[in-house]
């Protein structure tokens, strides 16, 4: 089945790994801005992040016939850093046009503290001024409640068309609020700090398909790059019709990434 | 699948994850020191009561999730001096 993982952060991967996704039915990712595993010392290390972004991950992922899409941000943890951030909140319009740009994230909290609150109000309004597409990074673990909920506090604040913003990371106690405030919500494949795919699936039967996506999110730290077909593998294994499974791993991210105009994912069928 | 499929399905990987979780309390327990007041202990036995408590509405999944969460506080604005934008 041909699946598309709406949140893969492949500059930290193998072009191995590039390879296993094509073989696997990967024919698109959307990679969003992240954290480096360390705190980049100037807004100029962003600068060259977004290039690799937007230059070097397209052709690596074009080997494979992968497309690649991408986000751009500061990260919430390294929004900590209000100066910082608005340098890169300074250097982002310079990429926005740039083909492979989807929009604005993962903006959002870490520890839900006011300076990332700040940043993030001030990442909604840049998104908002360039008519970008929003994905947004809840908070981790005992966090991630608090965090949530004080996203979508601020969001509310906010006059944007809901269908175009995804929060993602939601887990059992997250999802409701989101698909109810009328957002696109996220679902990541983790071992151990986020959903498993057996709870994924059981979010999917309980919540319905609608406005959910299922990401794997992989990076440098403990993650599966190739977690969105472990997903696909528990569906059939439960029964799910084959049009249920691909809404969820292809339809669904397909239809949110098409309200940007830089999504121009070729049908693989008509390749 | 019905319920009857599910746990023929699932009864093993479930033995097997429950005896995870007390082995892993018995290493806790044989381990030099004493965590009997770490609040993280009385958070593991309030989980595992959920677990094994009867639901009209089956949620403990996400009892649990709350159970390990922050508390949310629909004032934190103003602990951080931020104006509603609206």
């Amino acid at each position: 089945m041909y699946y598309i993982d709406p949140h893969l952060h492949m500059v930290s991967r193998t072009t191995d790994d590039y390879e296993t996704l094509a073989k696997m039915g990967c024919v698109a990712i959307s990679e969003p801005a992240f954290w480096a595993g360390f705190d980049r010392g100037s807004g100029e290390s962003f600068r060259d992040y977004f290039r690799q972004l937007t230059e070097v991950e397209p052709k690596r992922a074009a080997q494979y016939g992968i497309q690649h899409f991408t986000w751009l941000c500061i990260n919430a943890k390294e929004a900590e850093d209000v100066e910082l951030s608005r340098e890169v909140l300074k250097i982002i319009p310079e990429f926005l046009d740039c083909p492979n740009v989807l929009g604005i994230g993962e903006i959002g909290l870490n520890k839900n503290t006011k300076n990332e609150a700040i940043i993030f109000q001030e990442h909604m309004e840049l998104a908002i001024a360039h008519q970008q597409q929003v994905l947004i990074h809840t908070p981790h673990l005992e966090d991630k409640y608090q965090g949530t909920r004080m996203i979508l506090d601020m969001l509310g604040e906010h006059s944007i068309d809901r269908s175009r913003v995804l929060v993602d990371h939601v887990e059992e106690h997250t999802v409701g609020p989101v698909l109810e405030a009328g957002y696109w919500a996220g679902m990541t494949l983790y071992p151990v700090t986020k959903c498993t795919p057996s709870r994924a699936v059981d979010i999917i039967e309980r919540h319905g398909a609608e406005r959910l996506c299922v990401n794997s999110a992989g990076d440098w730290g403990p993650s599966k790059p190739t977690a969105v077909p472990d997903l696909v593998l528990e569906m059939r294994r439960r029964g799910h019709k084959e049009s249920l499974i691909k809404k969820v791993v292809y339809d669904n991210p397909r239809d949110f990434f098409s309200q940007s105009k830089n999504f121009n994912l070729e049908n693989p069928a008509q390749r | 699948m019905n319920s009857n499929e599910i746990l023929d399905r699932e009864f093993l990987e479930i033995r097997a994850k429950i005896l995870e979780v007390a082995a892993a309390l018995d290493r806790i327990e044989r381990a030099e020191g004493d965590v009997s007041g770490d609040p993280r202990m009385g958070l593991i036995a309030d989980a595992i009561n959920i677990i094994a408590s009867e639901h009209s509405d089956p949620i403990r999944a996400e009892k649990i999730q709350l159970l390990f969460s922050r508390t949310y506080d629909e004032q934190w604005r103003n602990e951080f001096s931020i104006a509603s934008r609206s």
